[in-house]
Protein backbone atom coordinates (compact mmCIF):
# COMPACT_ATOMS: atom_id res chain seq x y z
CA UNK A 1 0.00 0.00 0.00
CA UNK A 2 1.33 3.56 -0.67
CA UNK A 3 1.79 5.75 2.09
CA UNK A 4 -0.64 8.38 1.31
CA UNK A 5 -4.33 8.01 -0.39
CA UNK A 6 -4.94 8.91 -3.75
CA UNK A 7 -6.81 11.97 -2.68
CA UNK A 8 -3.47 13.16 -1.00
CA UNK A 9 -1.34 12.52 -3.67
CA UNK A 10 -3.73 14.55 -5.68
CA UNK A 11 -3.66 17.78 -3.59
CA UNK A 12 -0.42 17.39 -2.82
CA UNK A 13 0.49 17.05 -6.74
CA UNK A 14 -2.07 19.76 -7.66
CA UNK A 15 -2.45 21.84 -4.18
CA UNK A 16 -5.55 23.99 -4.82
CA UNK A 17 -5.29 27.73 -3.73
CA UNK A 18 -1.76 28.44 -3.55
CA UNK A 19 -0.25 31.61 -2.90
CA UNK A 20 -0.18 35.29 -0.95
CA UNK A 21 -3.30 37.52 -0.77
CA UNK A 22 -2.43 41.16 -0.92
CA UNK A 23 -4.21 43.10 2.08
CA UNK A 24 -5.40 39.94 3.39
CA UNK A 25 -8.23 40.53 5.65
CA UNK A 26 -6.50 37.44 8.40
CA UNK A 27 -3.65 36.04 8.34
CA UNK A 28 -2.68 32.80 10.81
CA UNK A 29 0.75 31.67 10.33
CA UNK A 30 1.20 28.52 12.51
CA UNK A 31 4.21 25.67 12.70
CA UNK A 32 5.28 22.53 14.39
CA UNK A 33 8.47 23.76 16.17
CA UNK A 34 9.62 20.20 16.61
CA UNK A 35 9.01 18.67 13.39
CA UNK A 36 9.91 21.91 11.14
CA UNK A 37 6.38 21.70 9.21
CA UNK A 38 5.21 25.79 8.53
CA UNK A 39 1.67 26.82 7.17
CA UNK A 40 0.34 30.20 6.23
CA UNK A 41 -2.79 30.66 5.65
CA UNK A 42 -4.41 34.35 4.08
CA UNK A 43 -8.19 35.21 4.13
CA UNK A 44 -10.11 37.70 2.03
CA UNK A 45 -13.80 38.01 3.96
CA UNK A 46 -16.82 39.19 3.22
CA UNK A 47 -19.84 40.22 5.28
CA UNK A 48 -18.69 37.33 7.46
CA UNK A 49 -18.35 35.18 4.31
CA UNK A 50 -14.38 33.83 3.44
CA UNK A 51 -14.72 35.17 -0.12
CA UNK A 52 -10.89 33.89 -0.49
CA UNK A 53 -8.15 31.97 0.50
CA UNK A 54 -4.57 31.03 -0.47
CA UNK A 55 -1.96 28.97 1.64
CA UNK A 56 1.91 28.79 1.53
CA UNK A 57 3.05 25.31 3.29
CA UNK A 58 6.65 24.20 4.12
CA UNK A 59 6.02 20.78 4.62
CA UNK A 60 5.75 16.94 3.91
CA UNK A 61 3.25 15.63 1.52
CA UNK A 62 0.47 15.77 4.09
CA UNK A 63 1.04 18.86 5.30
CA UNK A 64 0.93 20.21 1.69
CA UNK A 65 -2.27 18.40 1.12
CA UNK A 66 -3.85 18.89 4.25
CA UNK A 67 -3.92 22.90 3.50
CA UNK A 68 -5.20 22.36 0.11
CA UNK A 69 -8.08 20.40 1.49
CA UNK A 70 -8.49 22.82 4.21
CA UNK A 71 -8.90 25.96 1.71
CA UNK A 72 -11.46 23.83 -0.51
CA UNK A 73 -13.32 23.09 2.68
CA UNK A 74 -13.87 26.57 3.74
CA UNK A 75 -13.94 28.68 0.59
CA UNK A 76 -17.53 30.85 -0.01
CA UNK A 77 -17.86 29.43 3.48
CA UNK A 78 -19.17 31.59 6.52
CA UNK A 79 -16.43 32.50 9.13
CA UNK A 80 -18.58 30.27 11.87
CA UNK A 81 -18.56 27.18 9.47
CA UNK A 82 -14.58 27.76 8.92
CA UNK A 83 -13.88 28.33 12.87
CA UNK A 84 -15.84 24.80 13.41
CA UNK A 85 -13.67 22.70 11.25
CA UNK A 86 -11.45 19.84 12.61
CA UNK A 87 -8.43 18.16 11.47
CA UNK A 88 -10.13 15.17 11.91
CA UNK A 89 -12.69 16.97 8.92
CA UNK A 90 -9.62 17.93 6.89
CA UNK A 91 -8.27 14.02 7.30
CA UNK A 92 -11.19 12.59 6.37
CA UNK A 93 -11.73 15.13 3.29
CA UNK A 94 -8.40 13.61 2.00
CA UNK A 95 -9.57 9.91 2.69
CA UNK A 96 -7.49 9.39 5.92
CA UNK A 97 -4.01 10.27 6.72
CA UNK A 98 -1.14 7.99 8.30
CA UNK A 99 -1.42 8.03 11.91
CA UNK A 100 2.11 9.69 12.15
CA UNK A 101 1.04 12.79 10.14
CA UNK A 102 -1.66 13.65 11.92
CA UNK A 103 -0.52 16.21 12.91
CA UNK A 104 -0.41 17.52 10.03
CA UNK A 105 -3.87 17.90 9.59
CA UNK A 106 -3.67 19.69 12.99
CA UNK A 107 -1.96 22.48 11.58
CA UNK A 108 -4.00 23.00 9.27
CA UNK A 109 -7.40 23.51 11.23
CA UNK A 110 -5.00 25.84 13.38
CA UNK A 111 -3.59 27.89 10.49
CA UNK A 112 -7.29 28.80 9.94
CA UNK A 113 -8.37 29.91 13.23
CA UNK A 114 -5.50 31.75 13.98
CA UNK A 115 -6.07 33.69 10.48
CA UNK A 116 -9.92 33.65 11.94
CA UNK A 117 -8.41 35.08 15.05
CA UNK A 118 -5.91 38.00 13.23
CA UNK A 119 -9.55 38.74 11.44
CA UNK A 120 -11.54 39.86 14.33
CA UNK A 121 -7.55 41.55 15.72
CA UNK A 122 -7.65 43.71 12.73
CA UNK A 123 -11.44 44.56 13.14
CA UNK A 124 -11.16 45.41 16.01
CA UNK A 125 -8.68 47.82 15.92
CA UNK A 126 -11.11 49.65 13.02
CA UNK B 1 12.72 4.88 -13.24
CA UNK B 2 16.52 5.62 -12.03
CA UNK B 3 16.80 4.22 -8.79
CA UNK B 4 19.13 6.08 -7.23
CA UNK B 5 18.54 4.75 -3.24
CA UNK B 6 21.95 2.20 -3.56
CA UNK B 7 22.65 3.09 -0.42
CA UNK B 8 19.37 1.78 1.29
CA UNK B 9 19.72 -1.24 -0.77
CA UNK B 10 21.21 -2.74 -4.01
CA UNK B 11 19.47 -4.67 -6.96
CA UNK B 12 20.83 -8.27 -7.23
CA UNK B 13 23.55 -9.25 -9.01
CA UNK B 14 22.96 -11.62 -12.18
CA UNK B 15 26.30 -13.46 -11.19
CA UNK B 16 24.39 -13.64 -7.18
CA UNK B 17 21.46 -14.79 -8.42
CA UNK B 18 22.94 -17.53 -10.65
CA UNK B 19 24.92 -18.61 -8.00
CA UNK B 20 21.76 -18.99 -5.71
CA UNK B 21 19.54 -20.83 -8.12
CA UNK B 22 20.75 -24.75 -7.02
CA UNK B 23 20.08 -23.80 -3.61
CA UNK B 24 16.83 -22.94 -3.45
CA UNK B 25 15.97 -25.50 -6.44
CA UNK B 26 17.76 -28.73 -6.24
CA UNK B 27 20.39 -28.43 -3.58
CA UNK B 28 18.00 -27.67 -0.27
CA UNK B 29 20.43 -30.12 2.23
CA UNK B 30 20.73 -29.12 5.61
CA UNK B 31 24.66 -27.70 5.75
CA UNK B 32 24.45 -30.07 9.64
CA UNK B 33 23.53 -32.94 7.78
CA UNK B 34 25.42 -35.83 7.95
CA UNK B 35 25.10 -37.30 4.54
CA UNK B 36 26.29 -36.03 0.96
CA UNK B 37 23.15 -34.08 0.02
CA UNK B 38 24.14 -32.34 2.69
CA UNK B 39 27.10 -31.92 2.93
CA UNK B 40 27.25 -30.26 -0.41
CA UNK B 41 25.30 -27.03 1.04
CA UNK B 42 27.93 -27.38 3.78
CA UNK B 43 30.80 -27.70 1.45
CA UNK B 44 29.16 -24.48 -0.26
CA UNK B 45 28.94 -22.41 2.75
CA UNK B 46 32.98 -23.23 3.91
CA UNK B 47 33.69 -21.83 0.30
CA UNK B 48 31.59 -18.90 0.45
CA UNK B 49 33.87 -18.26 3.93
CA UNK B 50 36.88 -18.62 2.16
CA UNK B 51 36.17 -16.29 -1.02
CA UNK B 52 35.07 -14.05 1.60
CA UNK B 53 37.85 -13.80 3.98
CA UNK B 54 40.25 -14.06 0.02
CA UNK B 55 38.03 -10.56 -0.42
CA UNK B 56 38.59 -9.01 3.35
CA UNK B 57 42.29 -10.26 3.30
CA UNK B 58 41.23 -12.32 6.78
CA UNK B 59 41.40 -16.39 7.65
CA UNK B 60 37.92 -18.03 7.04
CA UNK B 61 37.47 -18.43 10.39
CA UNK B 62 37.60 -15.40 10.97
CA UNK B 63 34.31 -14.52 9.24
CA UNK B 64 31.22 -15.52 10.82
CA UNK B 65 28.03 -15.47 8.93
CA UNK B 66 24.65 -12.97 10.01
CA UNK B 67 21.14 -12.05 9.32
CA UNK B 68 23.00 -8.75 7.93
CA UNK B 69 24.64 -5.63 9.13
CA UNK B 70 22.67 -4.81 12.13
CA UNK B 71 23.21 -8.18 13.90
CA UNK B 72 26.88 -8.09 13.53
CA UNK B 73 27.25 -4.62 14.37
CA UNK B 74 25.05 -6.18 17.86
CA UNK B 75 27.25 -9.02 17.84
CA UNK B 76 30.81 -7.25 17.86
CA UNK B 77 30.11 -4.21 19.90
CA UNK B 78 28.12 -6.39 22.88
CA UNK B 79 31.18 -9.08 22.38
CA UNK B 80 33.66 -6.42 23.00
CA UNK B 81 31.65 -5.53 26.18
CA UNK B 82 31.49 -8.79 28.09
CA UNK B 83 35.18 -9.38 27.05
CA UNK B 84 35.41 -5.50 28.88
CA UNK B 85 33.04 -6.60 31.35
CA UNK B 86 35.36 -9.33 32.49
CA UNK B 87 38.43 -7.36 32.75
CA UNK B 88 36.58 -4.93 34.47
CA UNK B 89 37.09 -2.27 31.24
CA UNK B 90 33.62 -0.64 30.67
CA UNK B 91 34.37 2.05 28.68
CA UNK B 92 33.67 2.61 24.71
CA UNK B 93 34.64 5.24 22.41
CA UNK B 94 32.15 5.50 19.39
CA UNK B 95 30.80 8.62 17.73
CA UNK B 96 27.94 10.70 16.68
CA UNK B 97 26.95 9.68 13.39
CA UNK B 98 26.88 5.89 14.05
CA UNK B 99 24.12 4.16 12.33
CA UNK B 100 20.96 2.75 14.82
CA UNK B 101 22.55 -0.58 15.30
CA UNK B 102 25.54 0.83 16.47
CA UNK B 103 24.30 3.83 18.61
CA UNK B 104 20.75 1.83 20.44
CA UNK B 105 23.58 -1.66 21.10
CA UNK B 106 25.40 1.18 22.95
CA UNK B 107 22.42 2.70 24.72
CA UNK B 108 21.90 -0.71 26.20
CA UNK B 109 24.83 -0.51 27.11
CA UNK B 110 24.97 2.59 29.07
CA UNK B 111 21.59 1.06 30.77
CA UNK B 112 23.91 -1.75 31.92
CA UNK B 113 26.26 0.63 33.57
CA UNK B 114 29.05 0.93 30.65
CA UNK B 115 30.21 4.23 29.61
CA UNK B 116 29.95 5.64 26.15
CA UNK B 117 32.41 8.89 24.48
CA UNK B 118 30.47 9.67 21.24
CA UNK B 119 33.41 11.53 19.59
CA UNK B 120 31.85 14.92 17.49
CA UNK B 121 32.34 14.46 13.95
CA UNK B 122 33.74 18.02 12.19
CA UNK B 123 31.85 20.07 9.76
CA UNK B 124 32.24 17.26 6.85
CA UNK B 125 31.81 13.91 9.49
CA UNK B 126 35.25 13.55 9.62
CA UNK B 127 36.11 11.66 12.97
CA UNK B 128 39.43 12.87 13.73
CA UNK B 129 41.79 10.06 15.15
CA UNK B 130 43.77 12.17 17.49
CA UNK B 131 40.09 12.71 19.27
CA UNK B 132 40.00 9.15 19.61
CA UNK B 133 43.70 8.68 21.39
CA UNK B 134 42.75 11.32 23.39
CA UNK B 135 39.57 9.59 24.26
CA UNK B 136 41.15 6.28 24.79
CA UNK B 137 41.56 5.75 28.96
CA UNK B 138 42.61 2.22 30.75
CA UNK B 139 39.00 1.18 30.93
CA UNK B 140 38.24 1.53 27.27
CA UNK B 141 37.39 -2.06 26.32
CA UNK B 142 36.04 -0.95 22.32
CA UNK B 143 36.74 1.78 19.74
CA UNK B 144 34.06 1.39 17.40
CA UNK B 145 33.30 3.98 14.31
CA UNK B 146 31.76 3.54 10.91
CA UNK B 147 34.15 2.73 8.15
CA UNK B 148 31.70 5.37 5.80
CA UNK B 149 28.60 6.90 6.75
CA UNK B 150 25.28 5.66 4.95
CA UNK B 151 24.40 9.19 4.82
CA UNK B 152 26.45 11.65 4.04
CA UNK B 153 28.93 8.83 2.85
CA UNK B 154 31.90 10.22 4.56
CA UNK B 155 34.98 7.75 4.69
CA UNK B 156 36.54 7.69 8.37
CA UNK B 157 40.10 7.32 8.77
CA UNK B 158 39.93 4.35 9.65
CA UNK B 159 43.32 2.73 9.20
CA UNK B 160 44.91 5.22 11.10
CA UNK B 161 41.85 4.98 14.20
CA UNK B 162 42.87 1.03 13.83
CA UNK B 163 46.68 1.75 14.58
CA UNK B 164 46.33 3.39 17.05
CA UNK B 165 44.11 1.06 18.87
CA UNK B 166 46.41 -1.48 18.48
CA UNK B 167 48.86 0.07 20.13
CA UNK B 168 46.73 0.99 22.73
CA UNK B 169 45.77 -2.37 22.99
CA UNK B 170 41.83 -1.65 22.51
CA UNK B 171 39.81 -3.46 20.40
CA UNK B 172 38.59 -1.76 17.51
CA UNK B 173 35.08 -2.35 15.41
CA UNK B 174 33.95 -1.09 12.35
CA UNK B 175 30.67 -1.02 10.68
CA UNK B 176 31.70 -1.14 7.28
CA UNK B 177 28.17 -1.91 5.63
CA UNK B 178 28.42 1.00 3.33
CA UNK B 179 32.22 0.19 2.55
CA UNK B 180 32.31 -3.61 2.26
CA UNK B 181 32.55 -4.23 -1.85
CA UNK B 182 32.43 -0.27 -2.65
CA UNK B 183 36.16 1.07 -0.85
CA UNK B 184 39.28 -1.53 -1.55
CA UNK B 185 39.52 -2.92 2.52
CA UNK B 186 41.86 -5.25 4.08
CA UNK B 187 41.16 -6.00 7.45
CA UNK B 188 44.69 -6.78 8.22
CA UNK B 189 46.20 -3.43 6.85
CA UNK B 190 43.38 -1.70 8.22
CA UNK B 191 44.05 -3.04 11.86
CA UNK B 192 40.42 -3.77 12.22
CA UNK B 193 39.40 -6.23 14.60
CA UNK B 194 35.96 -6.66 14.08
CA UNK B 195 34.02 -5.88 11.08
CA UNK B 196 30.16 -5.65 10.02
CA UNK B 197 28.90 -6.13 6.89
CA UNK B 198 25.51 -6.90 4.53
CA UNK B 199 25.26 -8.42 1.34
CA UNK B 200 22.51 -6.28 -0.02
CA UNK B 201 24.59 -3.20 -0.10
CA UNK B 202 26.94 -5.04 -2.49
CA UNK B 203 24.51 -6.26 -4.79
CA UNK B 204 24.11 -9.23 -3.20
CA UNK B 205 20.80 -10.89 -1.49
CA UNK B 206 18.39 -9.00 1.73
CA UNK B 207 18.86 -10.88 5.01
CA UNK B 208 22.33 -12.02 4.91
CA UNK B 209 25.87 -10.59 6.19
CA UNK B 210 28.71 -11.37 7.93
CA UNK B 211 30.90 -10.49 10.97
CA UNK B 212 35.02 -10.29 10.04
CA UNK B 213 36.50 -11.10 14.52
CA UNK B 214 40.15 -11.08 14.21
CA UNK B 215 41.74 -14.51 15.85
CA UNK B 216 41.09 -14.09 19.76
CA UNK B 217 38.46 -12.40 19.87
CA UNK B 218 35.70 -14.13 21.76
CA UNK B 219 31.95 -14.14 20.38
CA UNK B 220 29.53 -13.77 22.34
CA UNK B 221 26.05 -15.43 21.04
CA UNK B 222 23.11 -13.15 20.07
CA UNK B 223 21.12 -16.85 19.08
CA UNK B 224 21.57 -19.49 21.00
CA UNK B 225 21.11 -22.97 19.48
CA UNK B 226 22.66 -25.61 17.62
CA UNK B 227 26.30 -25.46 16.76
CA UNK B 228 26.12 -23.46 13.61
CA UNK B 229 28.96 -21.03 13.27
CA UNK B 230 31.23 -22.94 15.70
CA UNK B 231 28.75 -22.06 18.14
CA UNK B 232 28.75 -18.50 17.37
CA UNK B 233 25.68 -18.05 15.70
CA UNK B 234 23.23 -20.52 16.18
CA UNK B 235 20.23 -21.84 13.17
CA UNK B 236 20.57 -23.18 9.94
CA UNK B 237 22.30 -21.17 7.19
CA UNK B 238 20.82 -18.89 4.85
CA UNK B 239 22.47 -21.34 1.92
CA UNK B 240 21.54 -19.92 -1.04
CA UNK B 241 22.10 -15.98 0.72
CA UNK B 242 25.74 -16.96 1.93
CA UNK B 243 26.64 -18.36 -1.42
CA UNK B 244 24.73 -15.26 -3.40
CA UNK B 245 26.49 -12.80 -0.71
CA UNK B 246 30.16 -14.36 -1.53
CA UNK B 247 29.16 -14.33 -5.64
CA UNK B 248 28.08 -10.77 -5.48
CA UNK B 249 31.26 -10.10 -3.47
CA UNK B 250 33.49 -11.36 -5.46
CA UNK B 251 31.90 -9.84 -8.51
CA UNK B 252 31.92 -6.00 -6.56
CA UNK B 253 36.12 -6.90 -5.67
CA UNK B 254 36.77 -7.80 -9.03
CA UNK B 255 35.12 -4.99 -10.72
CA UNK B 256 35.73 -2.14 -7.74
CA UNK B 257 38.55 0.04 -9.69
CA UNK B 258 36.13 0.37 -13.09
CA UNK B 259 33.17 0.93 -10.96
CA UNK B 260 34.44 3.35 -8.61
CA UNK B 261 35.81 5.23 -11.06
CA UNK B 262 32.73 5.55 -13.05
CA UNK B 263 30.50 6.61 -10.15
CA UNK B 264 33.21 8.86 -8.82
CA UNK B 265 32.87 10.90 -12.32
CA UNK B 266 28.81 10.61 -12.39
CA UNK B 267 28.67 11.60 -8.85
CA UNK B 268 30.69 14.40 -9.11
CA UNK B 269 29.01 15.58 -12.67
CA UNK B 270 26.03 15.05 -10.48
CA UNK B 271 27.49 17.16 -7.11
CA UNK B 272 28.18 19.99 -9.63
CA UNK B 273 25.22 20.45 -11.13
CA UNK B 274 23.10 20.76 -7.98
CA UNK B 275 24.98 23.32 -6.47
CA UNK B 276 23.96 25.41 -9.33
CA UNK B 277 20.91 25.49 -6.87
CA UNK B 278 20.67 28.78 -5.37
CA UNK B 279 21.10 28.37 -1.22
CA UNK B 280 22.08 24.54 -1.34
CA UNK B 281 25.09 22.95 0.17
CA UNK B 282 26.83 19.41 -0.53
CA UNK B 283 26.73 17.45 3.10
CA UNK B 284 29.79 15.52 3.75
CA UNK B 285 33.35 15.81 2.42
CA UNK B 286 34.34 16.67 -1.49
CA UNK B 287 37.06 14.36 -1.06
CA UNK B 288 36.87 11.49 1.36
CA UNK B 289 33.43 10.01 0.16
CA UNK B 290 32.11 7.30 -1.37
CA UNK B 291 31.92 6.97 -4.59
CA UNK B 292 28.29 6.96 -4.96
CA UNK B 293 27.45 9.27 -2.53
CA UNK B 294 25.38 12.69 -3.10
CA UNK B 295 23.96 14.33 -0.06
CA UNK B 296 22.49 18.15 -0.60
CA UNK B 297 20.65 20.11 1.64
CA UNK B 298 17.84 22.66 0.03
CA UNK B 299 16.95 25.56 1.99
CA UNK B 300 13.18 26.53 2.22
CA UNK B 301 12.14 22.93 1.49
CA UNK B 302 11.17 19.91 3.14
CA UNK B 303 12.85 16.83 2.33
CA UNK B 304 9.62 14.15 1.96
CA UNK B 305 7.64 16.61 -0.32
CA UNK B 306 10.91 16.71 -2.69
CA UNK B 307 11.06 12.83 -2.55
CA UNK B 308 7.32 12.08 -3.40
CA UNK B 309 7.86 14.80 -6.15
CA UNK B 310 10.76 12.82 -7.61
CA UNK B 311 9.17 9.71 -7.37
CA UNK B 312 6.39 11.40 -10.01
CA UNK B 313 9.79 11.76 -12.17
CA UNK B 314 10.95 8.20 -11.75
CA UNK B 315 13.59 8.87 -9.47
CA UNK B 316 13.91 7.09 -6.33
CA UNK B 317 16.34 8.98 -3.10
CA UNK B 318 16.13 9.04 -0.05
CA UNK B 319 16.25 11.70 2.61
CA UNK B 320 17.15 13.21 6.50
CA UNK B 321 13.93 15.10 6.95
CA UNK B 322 12.39 14.84 10.08
CA UNK B 323 8.57 13.83 8.09
CA UNK B 324 10.45 10.90 6.46
CA UNK B 325 11.77 8.99 9.54
CA UNK B 326 9.06 8.49 11.51
CA UNK B 327 10.13 10.68 14.37
CA UNK B 328 10.16 14.25 14.39
CA UNK B 329 13.53 15.14 14.48
CA UNK B 330 15.40 15.00 10.82
CA UNK B 331 19.09 13.32 10.66
CA UNK B 332 21.31 12.64 14.13
CA UNK B 333 23.93 12.58 11.18
CA UNK B 334 23.05 15.96 9.31
CA UNK B 335 22.62 17.94 12.62
CA UNK B 336 26.16 16.27 13.94
CA UNK B 337 27.81 18.24 11.24
CA UNK B 338 25.93 21.39 12.14
CA UNK B 339 23.02 21.57 9.63
CA UNK B 340 20.38 23.48 12.42
CA UNK B 341 16.89 22.26 11.84
CA UNK B 342 15.09 24.23 9.08
CA UNK B 343 18.17 23.05 6.99
CA UNK B 344 18.55 19.09 7.87
CA UNK B 345 14.67 19.03 6.99
CA UNK B 346 15.21 20.11 3.20
CA UNK B 347 17.78 17.47 2.69
CA UNK B 348 18.49 14.66 0.15
CA UNK B 349 20.41 12.09 -0.36
CA UNK B 350 21.11 10.28 -3.85
CA UNK B 351 22.93 7.01 -3.59
CA UNK B 352 23.71 5.93 -7.67
CA UNK B 353 24.53 2.28 -8.49
CA UNK B 354 26.55 1.36 -11.88
CA UNK B 355 23.83 1.19 -14.21
CA UNK B 356 23.20 5.33 -14.31
CA UNK B 357 24.27 6.62 -17.33
CA UNK B 358 25.45 10.67 -17.95
CA UNK B 359 21.93 11.19 -19.39
CA UNK B 360 19.98 9.92 -16.62
CA UNK B 361 22.30 11.80 -14.21
CA UNK B 362 21.55 14.68 -16.34
CA UNK B 363 18.22 14.16 -16.11
CA UNK B 364 18.29 13.92 -11.66
CA UNK B 365 19.95 17.69 -12.32
CA UNK B 366 17.57 18.74 -13.75
CA UNK B 367 14.09 16.97 -12.00
CA UNK B 368 16.02 17.93 -8.41
CA UNK B 369 16.51 21.58 -10.03
CA UNK B 370 12.31 21.76 -10.96
CA UNK B 371 11.22 20.17 -7.86
CA UNK B 372 13.28 22.59 -5.32
CA UNK B 373 11.51 25.32 -7.13
CA UNK B 374 8.38 24.10 -7.42
CA UNK B 375 8.48 23.83 -3.69
CA UNK B 376 10.08 27.04 -2.91
CA UNK B 377 7.55 28.29 -5.10
CA UNK B 378 4.60 28.25 -2.13
CA UNK B 379 7.20 27.74 0.53
CA UNK B 380 6.14 30.25 3.80
CA UNK B 381 9.98 29.80 4.68
CA UNK B 382 11.37 30.66 1.11
CA UNK B 383 9.27 33.74 0.75
CA UNK B 384 10.68 35.10 4.32
CA UNK B 385 13.96 34.21 3.14
CA UNK B 386 13.85 35.98 -0.33
CA UNK B 387 12.28 38.96 0.97
CA UNK B 388 14.92 39.38 3.99
CA UNK B 389 12.77 38.49 7.39
CA UNK B 390 14.78 35.61 7.48
CA UNK B 391 18.59 35.19 7.17
CA UNK B 392 19.83 32.42 4.62
CA UNK B 393 21.80 30.05 6.38
CA UNK B 394 23.32 28.66 3.42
Amino acid sequence: MALYSEKVMEHFRCPRNVGVIENADGIGEVGNAKCGDIMKMYLKIDNDIITDVKFETFGCGSAIASSSMATELIKGKPVSEALALTNKAVAEALDGLPEVKMHCSVLAEEAIKNAIEDYYAKRKEK
Amino acid sequence: MIYADNAATTKLSRTALNAMLPFLEELYGNPSSLYAFGQKAKDAVELARENIARCMGCSPREIIFTSGGSEADNQAILSAAAIGRKRGKTHIISDTIEHHAVLHTLKKLEKEGFEVTYLPVDKNGLVRAADVAAAIKDSTCLVTIMYANNEIGTIEPIKEIGELCRKRGVLFHTDAVQAVGHLPINVENDNIDMLSASAHKFHGPKGTGFLYAKKGVALQNLIEGGAQERGKRAGTENVAGIVGMAASLSEAVENMESTSKKLTALRDRIIKGLSQISHSALNGDERMRLPSNVNFCFEGIEGESLLLLLDDKGICASSGSACTSGSLDPSHVLLSIGRVHDVAHGSLRLSIGEDITEEQADYIIKAVGEVVSHLRGFSPVWRDLISGKREFIL
